[in-house]
């Protein structure tokens, strides 16, 4: 048999339920495994084995005496760092945030303990979520495991590499320019950013409100849908939560694709692709035609604003979000009783901060500021709204849009943080979903001498089902499940 | 002696922070809002304390109440209902943001406009309202003594989080009197919505922005109490016009209240407004406040101070005068109300309410609801004058005992051995005794009726004022003929 840390989420609720498997062993073969690789990996900051093995014990004690289970039992979920887990270090990758135990478990955490899920651990992270190659971290780079010499994409690049590495079976990422979907692209898995509003937000440390979601990451469609299940649904703590009838995606997995119409917007071939991903991406275009899809290419003129859009907006909301972290509360503090205040929020934040974060910050201060507010904030909300209105008439159009997940295919670890524009750039595909809040999933669709690419695909808002149907499709028709990286 | 009486040349301008009491819990979170004298950083959770993940969820009965004063100051009502934040770092702000409203940008207040109509020196003035806005209160410094010489300063959060409402005035009041009338206006108007009980402690805050001809704005803050208020403006225009006769300039700065000193200081100068950098509260979702609503709410509007005014004169007989001090505030109004349920004569309770109790309150510094007495108590007082049990003299030295020990009039008459001496008997025994300790007197009463009356009064006064008057009058007047007749 498969070593348990290499089943599909799918596979592991069979067996556990059919009782040929048991929890703890699940939880036992995936730390092995991590015991394994993660030296190379790097995608942890915090392991919790001790209560992995507790919970898993109490899952196959449910087992045992038939109880109901959930609808994860035994699967182990590696969380992104920035996840509120109660009892557990959450740090997102940040100095400011050592020693930060929060109180309170994210809405999205307690729903998979529902679910009989099993937490393995926090996972590294582009410092507050900033950043689209995990090079950010205050913990150091998280390793592609197609290649350690790369990064794997960001900012979820941890949960990314630890299900392409088979150190975690599903994983929770935070997207927010495209920070679930790169690392998934990178790392050769399946990366979903649902429609803005679909997952609770109550407990995920905040980098820009308007734009970010939670997002499943995994291995295949299947494992990705049966995750999403889990985590959509309504939550009063979350103002900004949608109220949906609740559905199981995993209906969508069909094999009749025949009505559906793909747009694909020139722009997303165009200049500052990278030939070789354009190439591999139409390879998978041309290849679903013959389960009946259509295309047709279209122009969205709006996208050449998007990541101008998609940066005034996320900085300024960045800079009001992270106002919090002054050392006072919880978090880095030089604690000096003989400076002022004023002074001593100065000193750690200079310090806990990396520079990034204060980058970001900065700019984000001066958009807000008298004088610049209406040149630059109220203008990118005004673009945003022109951006809606391209994709919107699109959308009446065709039923999906589809192209690369990322521009370039992973980048060797270094060679662009020391220029930040040059990373931003590498978000050119992923943010128009997040300024329009429209769900968009990426999925694996070739190589580029040997290092990953992927596809992404963008529906309107609440209409996961086609991301699953194309999704599905295409992974039967590619094979993507079956590609592992040698480690 | 400072003239602080009405002077055009002063402005001054008031943004009054009241919290809405009646609410169950907190603005944006399931605390409960009930966390005066509970320990501190008791009412608090994830989402007052700002910790990070923690989104906001409004309270829905915000909005009814920021309604009801909405109306019943006449304002506009906006048809949105519109949060942004307000980006500054201090000590007690938990998310170093407050979230707000704001008047720009895309951002409206949850109404704008309307007046107060107060009574100054018998004429009346409305003072402007700019606006009115929902928002969240800070969290509590705690300093020992000063702010400015406290070795620490420690923040209690079961504050952070309460619904505020801001109601800002144009700089439309000049001077400190009219500045505490308007405000005891509005409190009244508060109690009687039933929003905000301005008896609790810190529940009605207030900034002043002050500025005489030839100076800029200085701003008051952390003035805690509407006694305060008038001492903090008297004090500053004592300050600023001393600076003008040394030939110095009024800089615009913001300057401390030191309660405990009782002057201002300065905290920092303003030299630009503080750039908030204000943009929307995205955690929350717009929602849109219907005419319907407003009308709903409309509807159940209770009785307002003016109103009650005027049914207090149609209803009660009561002058003009007597109606508008009995309505300065909801307690007073509410007790005697009470009276009146038990007592039929309105003008009697009135003229003791008017007269003696808010004297003995005011000399006490204690406002009623601070006192012991109770309306059964003023109006057994009364009924004991009228049943001839003690004189009205003697019910002023009851009076200050019924504030203070709370007792009923029969037990401190009882214990005081206030009783009028009615009978015949002891009231001859005391003519008596007058008459022979005052010989010249008594010569003189026999020719001069003032004499009569002098020694009347010395009656009166050897008997502490309990011997009934009408009666030493007559047993004097007799006791002198029989002198006169031997």
């Amino acid at each position: 048999m498969e070593e348990p840390y290499s089943l599909s989420a799918k596979e592991i609720v069979e067996k556990i339920r059919g009782r040929e498997l048991k929890a703890e062993d699940c939880v036992l073969s995936i730390f092995n495994r991590i015991e394994e690789v993660e030296e190379r990996v790097h995608a942890y900051v915090t392991l919790s084995k001790e209560l992995a093995l507790q919970k898993a014990r109490e899952i196959d004690a449910k087992v045992k005496n038939g109880d109901v289970l959930g609808r994860l039992p035994g699967v182990c979920i590696a969380l992104k760092d920035n996840l509120c887990t109660e009892g557990l270090l959450t740090s997102c990758s940040s100095r400011i945030l050592d020693g930060f135990i929060p109180p309170y478990n994210a809405t999205v955490v307690d729903r998979l303990l529902k679910e009989d899920a099993i937490i393995i651990g926090k996972t590294n992270m582009d410092e507050f979520a900033m950043g689209s190659s995990t090079e950010t971290s205050y913990f150091g780079a998280t390793r592609n495991p197609w290649d350690s010499s790369r990064v794997p994409g960001g900012s979820s690049g941890g949960s990314a590499a630890a299900v392409s590495a088979e150190e975690a079976v599903l994983a929770l990422g935070s997207d927010t320019g495209g920070s679930v979907r790169c690392p998934a692209s990178f790392c050769s898995i399946v990366g979903l950013k649902p429609t803005y509003g679909l997952v609770s937000r109550y407990g995920l440390i905040a980098y820009a409100n308007s734009l970010e979601q939670i997002g499943p990451l995994s291995r295949n469609v299947y494992d990705c849908a049966l995750l999403l299940n889990v985590l959509a649904s309504y939550d009063p703590k979350d103002s900004t939560s949608i109220r949906v009838p609740s559905q199981d995606y995993t209906q969508f997995l069909v094999d009749d694709v025949s009505d559906l119409k793909i747009g694909i917007p020139k722009e997303f071939f165009g200049e500052g692709i990278d030939e070789r991903v354009s190439k591999v991406t139409w390879e998978s275009i041309y290849t679903m035609e013959k389960f009946g899809v259509t295309w047709e290419e279209l122009s969205l003129p709006t996208l050449r604003y998007t990541l101008a859009t998609y940066y005034l907006i996320a900085m300024s909301e960045a800079s009001s979000n992270l106002a919090r972290y002054d050392g006072m509360r919880y978090g880095y503090s030089i604690d000096d009783d003989s400076k002022d205040w004023s002074e001593v929020y100065l000193k750690n934040r200079r310090i806990g901060f990396g520079s990034e974060v204060k980058r970001r910050i900065i700019l984000g201060t001066y958009a807000l500021s008298t004088g610049y507010y209406d040149e630059y904030y109220l203008k990118a909300l005004k673009v945003r709204t022109l951006i809606r209105d391209d994709f919107n008439k699109a959308f009446k159009k065709f039923d999906v849009l589809l192209g690369p997940t990322m521009p370039i295919p992973p980048f060797k670890i270094g060679e662009k943080i020391a220029d930040p524009l040059s990373l931003y750039l590498t978000d050119l595909l992923t943010v128009p979903a997040n300024l329009i809040g429209s769900p968009a999933i990426s999925v694996p669709c070739g190589f580029v001498d040997d290092l990953p690419v992927g596809m992404q695909i963008i529906a309107p808002a609440l209409r996961e089902d086609l991301l699953f149907k194309v999704a599905h499709i295409h992974e039967q028709n590619h094979g993507f499940k079956d590609y592992a990286p040698k480690l | 002696m400072v003239n602080t009486k009405m002077d055009r040349n002063v402005k001054i301008g008031l943004e009054i922070h009241c919290q809405l009491t009646n609410l169950n819990t907190k603005l944006f979170c399931g605390c409960s809002a009930d966390y005066r004298g509970k320990p501190s950083n008791t009412h608090v959770c994830p989402v007052c304390l700002g910790i990070p993940g923690s989104l906001p969820v409004g309270n829905k009965d915000v909005v009814k109440d920021a309604i009801l004063v909405a109306l019943a100051l006449e304002s506009k009502i906006m048809s949105k209902l519109l949060f942004f934040r307000k980006n500054y770092f201090y000590p007690d702000m938990p998310k170093n943001f407050q979230i707000s409203q704001y008047d720009k940008a895309g951002g409206v207040p949850i109404a704008i406009g309307g007046h107060v109509p107060i009574q100054v020196s018998n004429r009346e003035k409305k003072v402007e309202i700019i606006r009115i806005q929902i928002e969240e209160d800070p969290a509590k410094l705690l300093h020992q003594g000063s702010i400015d010489v406290s070795p620490y300063t420690l923040v209690d959060y079961n504050r952070a989080g309460i619904a505020l409402l801001e109601i800002v005035t144009e700089p439309c009041l000049n001077s400190p009197k009219e500045a505490r009338i308007f405000l005891q206006k509005l409190r009244s108007i508060l109690e009687h919505l039933g929003v905000s009980d301005g008896k609790l402690e810190g529940a009605m805050r207030c900034d002043a922005n002050i500025s005489l001809i030839g100076g800029d704005r200085v701003e008051i803050k952390n003035i805690s109490s509407f006694k305060e208020v008038e001492r903090a403006l008297t004090f500053e225009i004592v300050r600023q016009r001393s600076l003008f006769s040394r030939g110095r300039k009024v800089e615009m700065e913001t300057r401390h209240w030191d309660v405990v000193r009782r002057i201002t200081i300065s905290l920092r100068t303003k030299e630009a407004e503080q750039d908030y950098r204000y943009f929307p509260e995205l955690d929350l979702v717009p929602i849109t406040i219907s005419n319907e609503a407003i009308e709903k709410i409309r509807r159940k509007m209770p009785e307002l101070p003016d109103a009650r005014r005027k049914r207090f004169m149609e209803e009660y007989k009561l002058p003009a005068y007597d109606a508008e001090v009995l309505t300065g505030s909801k307690a007073l109004a509410d007790f005697f109300e009470e009276c009146v349920k038990i007592y039929p004569y309105a003008k009697k309770i009135s003229n003791w309410i008017m007269t003696d109790l808010q004297r003995w309150l005011h000399e006490k510094n204690v406002e009623i609801f601070e006192s012991r007495i109770t309306p059964q108590a003023l109006v057994s007082m009364i009924r004991l004058i009228d049943d001839g049990t003690i004189s009205g003299k003697i019910a002023k030295r009851v009076l200050p005992e019924l504030i203070i020990t709370g007792k009923s009039p029969e037990e401190i008459v009882e214990e005081k051995q206030l009783l009028r001496i009615s009978s015949r008997q002891e009231i001859e025994k005391l003519a008596d005794k007058v008459l022979e300790d005052n010989p010249n007197a008594v010569k003189d009463a026999l020719v001069d009726e003032k004499a009569v009356h002098y020694l009347v009064g010395q009656l009166m006064k050897l008997s502490k004022g309990k011997a009934d008057p009408q009666l030493s009058n007559v047993i004097m007047k007799e006791k002198l003929k029989n002198l006169l007749d031997k």
